[in-house]
């Protein structure tokens, strides 16, 4: 039995068993579930918690944590229901600003050898501070072309589940398959190899912080397309969900070891958990909790593969 | 002399926290300074009891921070107020049923740390999930009051000094000198600066390691007790602030966030900056927004700064 089981492709496939095994459980209880629009209604949440998810994933991919991305999705999404729909060329400059301060954060971070999770917590308030100074109360409107992007209705396959393959593909070939995707998750794992092979330590960085930034206003702005308002404290839940998400994946914490694919796929996972306590009629106050015990059961299940592959 | 005193851990957080009430009986009055200062030491007191426990955790080593504190507080709060269900005799009960709570709940986030072998940010990260679910499940959205004595002791002064107060800063002094005298503290500081050391001099680390974090539940569970006490009753909100305010705390009290070196008094100073700049602020008439992005950059200021200076 040991021999038929490779630890290491089971290692690898474990986010995706873990998110078919709820799937089937959704389906046999609620076979309704299994249709275009029950699939539609799903997973639409769960684009703006992948995206977040692959920012997140670049923080960590570097070794640093980022605490202030749910409150920077909020923002963003706030920027998104006012002054991207008011005046696009002025949100769009204000977007591009704060992935820029994103970038300054990270060549920051790297210069002064600051803990990222103290600067990210820091800038939780700044994001915050701003976002509720643009919208004191919830409101504003999401722009026309981003409302009609994300309820796109495609034929056969719903839009959610293109739009998951889509960031995750693209993630994957440009940070798993090109040859600066590599110095770049290098740089996770061995900074100083990768210094000293002439690469700047600063640059990797600003950029992994800027790709962060970029993928956590993608976030906000898909939100504000499925809510169609905003409100400065929309996103606050995504800080620990995204985290949740990239270890479900199969990221680890340290060593630039993280999964593009796996990252979307345990985004997906964590907001599906919400619909499989709904099937069972179970509380929704257990949703939450839910979504821990499944991080525990996968991260347990990780420990006894590698327990299995050490004894062989 | 004066470069040594800039130089002490402690310092730059007390005088920021004096530079406040400066600042504020200058725009307000010398009277509503002395009022300022009492709620400063009443709301200092619950940032100060969460941070001495988180502290001790960030102490030993990085990677270590408690997440599930705003959880366990409102868990073991919404358990122990129900529990006493408004009854003065009850307090004795509600409060041993909090600290048992807090060593369970202490206990399970070690446990998961070291079964699944992960990092502890993680492992904290998964339970408070779950203990937050349970409080939900357990509170149902009802209030219950906490008993009028137990009330009366949280929001009770004498001589203007919150008896909350006088009891957290003799519990400040009391981990001061188990951090600097105790085989203990001087276990979490060298496991901080080096764990592989420590454990090769002979430190059983896994056992300070699950002292540390349950020390540090037990304090959450401490402050939640007395936070619903002093704001009549458990709220699922009620930890909310405590996370990033507990972290925060720390780091502009001193101590340092890659572990093995803690500062008690600057917690203290901290907590009552992190406080009276927030009133500052709202004496200034600040709205909310304003306010927030202050507290953002005086946080990675104070990052900075201390980055500069060598321990």
């Amino acid at each position: 039995m040991r021999d038929i089981i490779n630890p290491r492709l089971f290692r690898t496939l474990l986010p995706a068993v873990s998110l078919a095994i709820l799937l089937a459980a959704i389906f046999y209880i609620q076979p309704r579930a299994m249709s275009y629009f029950g699939l539609n209604l799903m997973l639409n949440l769960a684009i703006p918690i992948a995206l977040a998810t692959i920012a997140q994933m670049f923080i960590l991919c570097v070794n640093d944590l980022d605490l202030s991305i749910g409150s920077y999705v909020s923002l963003m999404a706030c920027i998104a229901a006012t002054l991207l729909q008011e005046t696009p060329l002025l949100g769009i400059l204000a977007i591009a600003g704060c992935i820029a301060v994103y970038a300054a954060l990270g060549a920051l971070i790297q210069l002064r050898n600051l803990p990222s999770i103290v600067v990210t917590l820091g800038m939780s308030f700044v994001w915050l501070g701003i976002a509720v100074m643009l919208l004191p109360t919830p409101g504003g409107e999401a722009p026309g072309w981003i409302r009609s992007l994300m309820t796109l209705k495609p034929a056969y396959v719903p839009f959610p589940i293109i739009a998951s393959i889509v960031i995750a593909l693209v993630v994957h070939i440009a940070l798993m398959k090109s040859s600066y995707g590599v110095v770049l998750r290098g740089a996770g794992g061995n900074a100083r190899a990768v210094e000293r092979s002439g690469w700047s330590m600063v640059r990797i960085k600003a950029t992994m912080f800027a790709l962060a930034g970029f993928f956590g206003a993608l976030s906000g702005i898909a939100l504000v397309g499925l809510t169609t308002s905003a409100d400065a404290n929309i996103a606050l839940r995504y800080t620990l969900l995204s985290i949740a998400g990239v270890i479900l994946g199969g990221g680890e914490f340290v060593g630039g070891r993280v999964s593009p694919i796996g990252a979307v796929i345990g985004a997906i996972t964590l907001t599906l958990t919400g619909s499989f306590l709904s099937f069972l009629r179970l509380n929704p106050d257990w949703q939450i909790g839910a979504q821990g015990a499944i991080l525990i059961i996968v991260l347990a299940l990780r420990v006894l593969i590698n327990r299995l592959e050490a004894r062989k | 002399m004066i470069a040594a005193i800039f130089r002490l851990p402690w310092f730059w957080s007390w005088f920021g926290a004096v530079l406040m009430v400066v600042a504020i009986i200058a725009v307000s009055g010398g009277a509503a300074g002395a009022g300022v200062v009492s709620a400063a030491l009443l709301f200092g007191s619950f940032f100060v009891i969460v941070a001495i426990g988180q502290m001790l955790v960030i102490t030993t080593g990085p990677g270590n921070v408690d997440l599930s504190i705003p959880s366990s507080m409102t868990l073991v709060a919404t358990v122990a107020m129900k529990v006493m269900d408004g009854s003065d005799g009850m307090i004795l009960v509600g409060l041993l049923l909090a600290l048992v709570l807090g060593i369970l709940i202490g206990s399970a986030n070690y446990l998961v740390i070291r079964l699944l072998n992960i990092p502890p940010i993680i492992a904290t990260l998964s339970t408070s999930f779950i203990y937050q679910s349970l409080a939900i499940w357990y509170n149902r959205g009802l209030r219950i009051k906490p008993p009028e004595a137990l009330g009366d002791f949280a929001t009770g002064k004498i001589l203007g000094l919150p008896y909350l107060a006088i009891a957290t800063i003799m519990l400040a002094a009391i981990m001061h000198v188990v951090l600097r005298r105790t085989v203990y503290g001087q276990s979490v500081l060298a496991i901080g600066q080096n764990a592989r050391a420590a454990r090769l001099a002979g430190i059983n680390v896994n056992r300070v390691r699950y002292l540390t974090y349950t020390l540090c539940a037990v304090f959450s569970a401490i402050c939640g007790f007395f936070l619903a006490a002093f704001s009549g009753g458990a709220a699922l909100n009620m930890g909310e602030e405590y996370l990033l305010a507990s972290i925060a705390v720390v780091v502009i009290g001193g101590t340092s966030v890659a572990g093995g070196f803690s500062n008690v008094p600057g917690l203290w100073g901290a907590a009552l900056f992190m406080f009276l700049l927030v009133t500052m602020l709202n004496t200034f008439g600040l709205g909310a927004g304003p306010r927030l992005i202050l507290t953002g950059l005086i946080i990675i200021g104070v990052i900075l700064a201390a980055s500069g200076r060598d321990r």
